[in-house]
């Protein structure tokens, strides 16, 4: 266990652990949530807003599958060192970009770009290689082999 | 599953985040001109259709002291594929497994899978394991840690 999680409370944690899906699709599904907890509906919208505000969850609500609504691709481009963080600020400017990290490889910068359109990725992908003067490698999903049941985060 | 006009428009006010407040599919209806009821049979039957793979607390592993993220790469022959890439998805560690395009003679690689662990040499650790459980000691692969996040947020669809 991690300094971060030994600060969590114990409901904080269930939440956090039981409730990456699921999230009941009833009227009240923070009043059930509470029910199974033993904690009340308010204690409950109180503790996820928190964790929201911390940034310990980002949401609490739908990932979807990629390509299922609209279209992405996963991307990469080598940009010298020491422009790394003016491309990356150019490419986070992006709406359709959603992730943009750093990786530790020749290929240095690693970036999601999601669109309601195949058109719309392509000329963002296109408006990125243009600025950075480098080719962007473009690796769209083919097949996915993981269900994504949510993060373990106790085991 | 076809996406009408209205599930896009669902997908819009939701996909930021449910409202935090004790009837949320009511306040979510109420922005786009459907019933409670109608928005949560959407989103029921998006989940069913896989349209949504999951719906609920969307936690930030950065934030939680899974500081050390990778995305390990391997070069699989396509017959070997589908077997590494199910086993490898099976893994309690493995958030996402994915087989993208080669682009040759940059990108030999046809597997992706992401690892969030608490520090980099666990990680590597666990990559070590895997090779030797699924029987991949003949597979080149690369790991690919995170440095910087620039950013980190929900698609956006419209």
């Amino acid at each position: 266990m991690t300094p971060e999680q030994d600060t969590l409370s114990k409901l904080e944690k269930r939440l956090l652990n039981d409730y990456q899906r699921g999230l009941p699709l009833s009227a009240t599904p923070f009043a059930d949530i509470a029910d199974a907890l033993g904690a009340t509906e308010a204690k409950v919208l109180s503790t996820l807003s928190d964790l929201q505000e911390r940034g310990v969850i980002s949401r609490v609500g739908p990932v979807f599958m990629p390509q299922k609504a609209g279209a992405s691709t996963l991307a990469a481009v080598a940009v010298p060192p020491e422009e790394l963080a003016a491309a990356a600020v150019f490419i986070s400017a992006f709406d359709e970009v959603n992730h943009n990290y750093e990786r530790l490889h020749r290929l240095n910068l690693w970036f999601v770009v999601t669109a309601p359109d195949q058109q719309r990725v392509d000329e963002v992908l296109a408006e990125i290689e243009r600025h950075c003067n480098q080719p962007v490698l473009n690796l769209p999903l083919m097949k996915h082999f993981h269900i994504d049941l949510g993060f373990p985060l106790w085991c | 599953m076809v996406l009408t006009e209205c599930d896009y428009q669902l997908i819009s006010a939701i996909q930021g985040g449910m409202p935090l407040v004790s009837h949320p599919y009511a306040e979510v209806g109420k922005e786009i001109g459907m019933s409670e009821k109608q928005v949560i049979a959407r989103i029921g039957e998006m989940q069913a259709q896989g349209v949504i793979k999951r719906f609920g607390v969307v936690v930030r592993h950065h934030e939680l002291g899974y500081t050390a993220n990778a995305m390990v790469v391997w070069d699989l022959p396509d017959e070997r594929l589908d077997e590494a890439g199910e086993s490898l998805g099976a893994q309690d560690c493995v958030t996402l497994c994915y087989q993208r395009p080669r682009r040759l003679p940059e990108w030999p690689y046809n597997l992706f899978c992401m690892i969030h662990g608490r520090s980099r040499e666990k990680v590597l650790a666990q990559v070590e394991q895997m090779v030797i459980e699924l029987g991949l000691s003949d597979i080149q692969h690369e790991v690919l840690f995170s440095g910087q996040r620039f950013k980190q947020r929900g698609a956006r669809y419209q």
